[in-house]
């Protein structure tokens, strides 16, 4: 069975797995035996045809995806130049270590309270709290990748006088691509969940305020609905742009 | 073209450099030779300006080269690139024939990963002259090589000088090397390390 698996395409793993995973879901729904609970997969495709038809699917699908932007596009600049900042100054790292291990360790729901209470229940308050919970871990890996930089090359990039710009593209931000590609893939799959609970908490669009709404109802298929709708979105994400993007900065490598 | 007048040079406690003066003139290359260990290199990174840290002064004329112990490129730029990118008033022509004159034919697309030892180390080379230098520096441009590529090397680097003609200052532990290329050698001994007559 192992040799059979080792010897299989990666794409016809990943359709095996998957399709396990619905298994399990058909075998727990029949055992179940309750839609109220858990309904069959099969079963949702009624209200999902419905929600998509009257443009409530995707009209909170765009909210929750422009959050998730705005807040990762904020978390990663912001965290970037944090992590950059930190791992070449020393000095820098001092004082600013003793914050990042506070805001690593201050839980989401507290940074989220706390931005709706101070500055009201609106998006600003919404993204700038998902945006301060990924701006510490963001920080952290890039943190590392930057004490990692080639002092040979930093040399090298002296001597010829590179300008900043070009030294930053040329030969900082490609040493920290593996470490961009952990922290973006991590943040990605990290503030979509937060903004769930961010709009969960305190926005009226979103797929965190359905859920809401359909948690209220207790009506799980709906629930399911847009959950598995984002997952589904987070996924094209996933293969769309930051799979093709890792490979051509990793070109180098394979060529 | 290069003045050189260190007073010392420190690592923490220990006193690497006591006192070095000397010059380098245009057109001329000087060998530095020394055991391992004794602080050519460190020597060669303070004339490069990559190490401020040390007593005295040094200056030179501009613009300087530089080819270190290993390629150092940058191996997610293509060759072409990797003498563009230090050079970016060199035009993609002038880089091309920059490749060809270093025996690097149609190897502008390349990645350094793609190409051998030896021909990183031409790419470096054809990197130091591309810029015309005014002053070229070089740290043990040749070791690692086996005795044939170290032959070719040694050839391909003399006649870029030759043309170039800059002020050249490099290090060896090679004293053939130095007797090949250099006008004047130049030897270090001692701690701290002093220059001694050869």
């Amino acid at each position: 069975m192992t040799q059979a698996a080792a010897g299989m395409a990666p794409a016809k793993v990943t359709a095996l797995s998957l399709l396990s995973l619905l298994g399990l879901w058909v075998v727990a729904a029949a055992l179940s035996a309750d839609p109220q609970v858990l309904p069959q997969p099969w079963q949702l495709v009624p209200p999902f045809a419905r929600e998509l038809a009257s443009g409530t699917l995707p009209y909170h699908l765009g909210a929750t995806l422009m959050r998730v932007i705005w807040a990762f596009t904020l978390a990663m600049g912001i965290g970037l130049a944090l992590g950059l900042a930190m791992g070449r100054s020393e000095r820098l790292n001092r004082w600013l270590d003793p914050w990042l291990v506070i805001f690593l360790n201050l839980p989401a729901l507290v940074l989220i309270v706390l931005c709706y209470l101070w500055i009201g229940l609106n998006e600003t308050a919404a993204i700038l709290a998902v945006t301060l919970n990924k701006i510490p871990n963001v920080a952290t890996v890039i943190r590392e990748g930057a004490r990692a930089l080639s002092p040979d090359l930093d040399a090298m990039a002296h001597v010829y006088r590179l300008s900043p710009a070009a030294r930053l593209r040329h030969v900082v931000l490609p040493q920290l691509a593996p470490f961009v590609a952990g922290a973006a893939r991590s943040g990605v799959a990290v503030i979509w969940k937060i903004v769930l609970v961010v709009e969960f908490l305190g926005r009226s669009n979103g797929v965190g305020f359905q859920i809401h709404l359909y948690f209220q109802l207790f009506d799980v298929a709906m629930v399911l609905v847009y959950a598995l709708s984002f997952i589904a979105v987070m996924l094209a994400v996933e293969w769309l742009l930051l799979q093709p993007w890792e490979r051509r900065v990793r070109r180098w490598r394979t060529a | 073209m290069i003045e050189v007048r260190i007073t010392g040079k420190r690592f923490g406690d220990r006193h690497v450099l006591g006192p070095v003066r000397f010059d380098v003139a245009a057109g001329e290359t000087v060998a530095l030779l020394g055991p391992s260990g004794i602080g050519k290199s460190t020597l060669l990174r303070i004339v490069a300006g990559i190490d401020a840290d040390f007593d005295g002064f040094v200056s030179h004329a501009d613009p300087l080269a530089i080819v270190f112990q290993e390629p150092t490129l940058l191996p997610w730029r293509s060759a072409l690139d990797n003498l563009c990118i230090p050079h970016p008033a060199l035009c993609r022509s002038a880089g091309i024939a920059a490749l060809d004159k270093v025996g690097l034919e149609g190897r502008g697309d390349a990645f350094p990963g793609q190409l051998s030892l030896g021909q990183q180390r031409r790419l470096a080379l054809a990197r130091a002259f591309a810029g015309n230098p005014a002053v070229l520096v070089m740290d043990e441009p040749f070791v690692s090589l086996d005795a044939a590529l170290t032959a070719q090397m040694l050839a391909l680097t003399e006649a870029l000088i030759a043309e170039a003609r800059p002020a050249t200052l490099f290090v060896t532990h090679a004293r053939p090397e130095a007797e090949r290329l250099a006008d004047r050698i130049l030897e270090l001994h001692g701690t701290p390390a002093e220059l001694v007559a050869p």
